[in-house]
This record gives C-alpha cells, structure tokens and sequence, in this order.
C-alpha cells in the first residue's frame, strides 16, 4: 500500500496507513450546506490514546458518527485497522469489527440490571437464534462480574440501571464498551456531568483501559484531558487546526484563537 | 428480581407457577364441568352460551398476548394487528367454507355459495388446499407470519419507528378492510365468510362441539402465554427491552435491531392469525369488519387496561374490556363507547401501568401515594 500525501503535520512518528487503527483522509460532511467536517484528516496508531477537542460545532460528534456508520460521509475515506473500508457499513457491522462507542448522553437500558446491562453487551455470537436459545455461562459471568469491579459498579450488579446516578450511568456504558471487547473504544464527553472525584477516578479508568485498548475520547473538560497525557488533536470547523502535546496545543496562536483565548 | 441466571432457568415463580396452575384448573377442568357435567336444572349449571362466551374472550387474550409481546417488550405498537387476527380467521373459515361442500344454498360440491352467486365457475387458485385442516392450520399461521415479515422487513430496515409505525400499521389494516369489502377478492366480499357447518366432522351447531373448541382454545392460550415467557424471559427478551429503551444503543453494540424486531413481530402477527382461527368457529363468521382500524385500537386498550409488558396484564384487559362490553351492551348498548372512552382517558391518566401496575403498588403500599402525586399532576 502507498503512503498517502497527508497533511505534514500529521507526521507524527511512524503515523501511516499501515500502522493506524483509524484513518481518516479527506472526510467532509455536510448537513443544509452547513459543512460539520471540512476534508478532515485524521489518524490514530494503534494503542495510541488520543483526545479530541474543540469548540461547539468544530465536528467531534459529526466524527464519531462517520467513524460508527451513523453518518455517511459525502466524501473521503474511513479505514479501520489499516484495511477496512467503514464508509458503506452500517452500525451494526461496524460494532462487530470491534470499534466500541460511548455517546455524549449516557445510554444505558434503564429498565434492566446493571447485570443484564453487561451481559447484553458481551462479546458473543449477536444472531437471533444464539439470543434466543442463548444460557449465561460460568466464563461469561466471571467476565461480567470483573467488568463490573473495573468500573466499581460491584455493588449495583442487581439494582436497575434507570436508578443510577449519572455518573455511574457513565461508568456503565464505558463497561459495556469493556464487555465488547474492542480494538477501539471512541469515548464523547465521559467526564461530562461528573463530581470532581468522579473524574480522578475516570481518568484512572481510562489508564488502565488504554493499556490494552486503542482510545479517542472527545472532550470539553481541559483539566481532564491534560491528566490523560495523551496527543491531543484540535478541530475547528470540521478540520484539524493543531495536533500535538496538550502544552504545545495550548500555546498554538491559531488554536488560543478559536478556542482557548475566549 | 432475581439474578439472570434463575430467571433464565425457571420461566416463572413459585407464585406465579401457583397463579398460572389455578386459572388453567379454571379453565380447563372447572369450566367444562359446570356445564357438562352438572344438569341444566342445577344452580351450579353453566350454560353454553357462557362458555361460548369465555371461549371468545380466550381467543382475545390470545390477540392481547401477541401485542403486549411487542408493545410492551419491544416498544412497538402496532395499530393494525387486527389484519394479522383476520388472515387467520379467514384461513380457518375458508377450510370450513370448503366441509360445507353440497350442503349449501346452491348445493355445490365445488364452490361457497357466495362464488355460485357471483356466476363463477371453477374455485380461484388461492382456496386450493384450504378442503384439508393441515393445510388451512399451517395458513393460518404462515399468511399473518408472511405479511408481518414483508411489512416488517421494510418498516425496521427504514427505522419507521414509535407513532409513524403506529400509523402505517394502522393503515396496513384499513387497506385490508378496503380489499375485502371486494367480491372480486373471493373472499365473500362484505358479508365474508358463514353459515359453516363442521370442524374436523363435529357439527358446530352441538354443545359439545362449542366446549370442545372452548377447551382447544384455553389450551392454546395456555401454550402462547408460555412460548411468550419463554420468549420474555430469554436472552432475547432483554434484548428486546434495551431496543425500547435505546435502540440506538444496541445498535452500536453489535446487534442487528430490524432482525431482533422482525423475529418478535412476525412471531407476533402468527400468534394473532392462531387467535383468529379460534374466534372464528366459535362466533360462526368472519367479514371484513374484522379489519376495522377502531378494533386493532381497542386490541391495544385491551393491554393498556391490563397493564403491558407483563403477559398477565394482556389476558386480565381482554378479560376485563370484553367482559365490560358484554354487560353493557346488554344493559346500556349506548353508553358503552363513551365507557370505552373514558376508560382509555382514565388508565392513561391515573393507571399507567394498568391493572397489573396498581395491584403491584397496592402491594408494596405505593398506590395511595402514586394516585395523589398524578391527580396534582393533572391538576397543575
């Protein structure tokens, strides 16, 4: 495969088609004539943990739903791993190859336990028949019960998950991404509407979940996404403006400009 | 709520085992009895025409059992399962339209009366078949199985969801009402199906034939009610209550949700064809008032009375609906829509959760509390 001419500032060290997890070249999107992502140029490595920031509107969202077959970009590419082209699949396909996605507004099924909950998410056999006929196994209920002490939801495990607080809710979601057992996990706000403590306890989760995981967390909260310590890519009227450490990116004019300075 | 994987294993509770063993009693043995075997002169005596009357709202709570599956599990709620009752009706009277054979008006072995009258000649290639009951039983769930399949497979895969499904299944039913109304449909046009004779060689017109189809219809809602548990209690059946609380989020899980709805409502529109099948014996006709949209409105007031997404609710509210219906129309034929009506603001308002919902409030002691906050409610 050719290397494609890419935007020189996403010449991070060995970044190329090859070695990435997710690759964007050249998306644009547009709603009305509005454009939400302006011939956007993205790559993450894989295992690499990256944030995204940006101004309401810069695209974040508009990203992920191109990344996850809610959107169909107008044009460009969307490669996973290297190989797969996401353009033409739909949610469901995509979920399966092993790309996991937390939404800004915490989903979860309320009316079910927090058990049930994880056990839906699963990595499994998702046909109708194997739902149908499907009997929890003792390897399945070990994976269930580790996910939930990952995300110190242990003690909720019967309790409804319409009952929890919104941070847990949060902490939910992010273990059913857990149980998916994907290679990439995209994140939109997990932090958002949690208490201080909430968050130190998060940016701990998601340490330990980049370990293992490639990661792209969306996110408004600096604080955050400086403890993250992680590339941070800056997006602006739906294209990339800086890409780079969280220092760096905060002294960038350009970005102090559109973002930071106001 | 216990943890999933004694729920997987029992399909009820010891109470409710109890609860489902005491109506089956009632139904299968106490019922049959009263009227069998106690003599007419007796006080204990139950008449026929009661038990023709309860076989009729067993077959309701059929049809409320298959909404409830996919209203009150999966969110989807159809305002046109009539059709689904009336393709099974029809197929069930179109087999005994054929054992009525040279007994008819014209006395052809051939053709229903209504085709002799419509100067047809030869029988329209889609009543071939229906002389044999295997055929007509395997119709009677394989048409609404069929159509509920097409119709689904389109409406999920576009994500015609909430209110708009509510509508073009709604639709669905009135064009099959408009369709049937039709001479040249074959299906007797407006006055539809009747004056059948036999089922399986029993004469229709005897007692014991009226119970026999009572009992073979007790039994069949004892059986959907448990292919229903046995569904609602599945893995599927959890999947089926995260479609209605996220559907979105199940798809970014990895599950298709138009095939996890397609499989319930095709399930659905089956069972609601086996219900039809068995209402029609034993009111003795099937017409295309039957695809009228205000009665696959009431179906869905049937659940909401009773309480949906809890099985029982279904059967409780086809009860309770029906057997409203059959007081007043005796005592107060005038008043019952207005009944109806109020009855529909009045469980919307002060009983959402139906029947079932105010019985488990009651319970916990709940019900005092959960009134008065919704009367201010409505107040404010």
């Amino acid at each position: 495969m050719s290397m494609p001419d890419l935007d020189p500032r996403h010449d991070a060290p060995g970044a190329g088609v090859t070695e990435s997890i997710l690759y964007l070249e050249g998306v644009s999107v547009s709603f009305d004539g509005f454009k939400a992502l302006n011939s956007l140029n993205l790559i993450i490595r894989r295992g690499e943990m990256r944030a995204i920031i940006g101004p309401n509107g810069a695209g974040k969202t508009t990203m992920m739903d191109v990344v996850t077959g809610r959107t169909r970009p107008d044009t460009g590419r969307v490669l996973f791993a290297a190989d797969t082209n996401l353009t033409h699949l739909d949610e469901t396909a995509i979920a399966n190859l092993g790309i996991g996605r937390k939404f800004q507004k915490p989903t979860v099924f309320e009316s079910l336990t927090v058990f049930e909950n994880i056990y839906l998410a699963l990595k499994t056999n998702r046909s109708v028949t194997e739902t149908l006929f499907a009997r929890i196994r003792g390897e399945q209920r070990d994976r269930i019960d580790q996910t939930l002490e990952t995300t110190r939801l242990g003690a909720r495990r019967e309790d409804l998950a319409g009952d929890l607080s919104h941070g847990q809710k949060q902490w939910l979601e992010i273990g059913m991404l857990l149980a998916q057992e994907p290679e990439l996990m995209l994140l939109d706000e997990p932090v958002a509407g949690m208490s201080d403590a909430e968050t130190e306890q998060t940016v701990a989760l998601l340490m330990e979940i980049a370990k293992d995981h490639s990661l792209v967390v969306v996110e408004h909260d600096m604080e955050f996404v400086r403890n993250l310590e992680c590339m941070v890519t800056v997006l602006h009227e739906g294209s990339v403006i800086a890409e780079g450490p969280m220092d760096s990116v905060q002294s960038d004019p350009r970005v102090i400009e559109v973002y930071l300075g106001r | 709520m216990g943890p999933i994987s004694t729920r997987l294993l029992a399909l009820e509770s010891r109470r409710g085992w109890a609860t489902v063993m005491v109506f089956a009693v009632l139904a299968l043995v106490v019922v049959p009895v009263l009227n069998l075997a106690v003599p007419p002169g007796s006080a204990f005596h139950l008449p026929t025409f009661w038990v023709a009357t309860l076989g009729k709202y067993l077959a309701f709570a059929i049809l409320a059992l298959s909404l409830d599956l996919i209203w009150g599990y999966a969110g989807i709620l159809s305002l046109g399962h009539g059709a689904f009752f009336g393709l099974g009706g029809y197929a069930m009277g179109m087999y005994m339209m054929r054992q009525i054979g040279e007994r008819g008006v014209y006395g052809n072995p051939e053709l229903p009366d209504f085709m002799v009258f419509l100067n047809w000649d030869t029988l329209p290639w889609y009543w071939f078949g229906f002389d044999q009951f295997w055929f007509a039983a395997l119709m009677v769930l394989a048409v609404p199985g069929l159509l509920a399949f097409v119709f689904g497979w389109f409406a999920f895969r576009s994500r015609i969801t909430g209110v708009y499904f509510s509508i073009i299944s709604q639709a669905m039913v009135f064009a099959f009402m408009l369709a049937f109304f039709r001479n040249e449909m074959g299906f007797g046009g407006n006055n539809g199906l009747t004056d059948f004779k036999d089922i399986l060689g029993f004469d229709l017109s005897r007692d014991t034939t009226k119970v026999g189809l009572y009992i073979a219809t007790a039994a069949s809602l004892l059986l959907v009610y448990f292919v229903c548990r046995a569904v609602v209690t599945s893995k599927m059946g959890r999947l089926l209550i995260a479609v209605r609380d996220a559907e979105s989020r199940v798809r970014f899980l990895g599950y298709s949700v138009t095939n996890a709805k397609l499989f319930v409502f095709t399930l659905s529109a089956m069972l609601a064809g086996l219900a039809g099948a068995l209402y029609v014996p034993q009111v003795g006709i099937i017409n295309p008032g039957e695809f009228a949209p205000a009665k696959s409105i009431e179906i869905a007031i049937w659940v909401a009375v009773g309480g949906r997404g809890t099985l029982f609710g279904a059967i409780l509210g086809a009860f309770a609906v029906n057997g409203a219906r059959t007081y007043f129309t005796g005592a107060a034929p005038e008043i019952w829509l207005f009944f109806l009506g109020a009855l529909f603001i009045l469980v919307t308002l002060a009983m959402p959760r139906g029947i079932v919902g105010v019985y488990q409030s009651i319970r916990s002691g709940q019900f005092k509390d959960a009134i008065g906050r919704r009367l201010q409610r409505v107040d404010a």
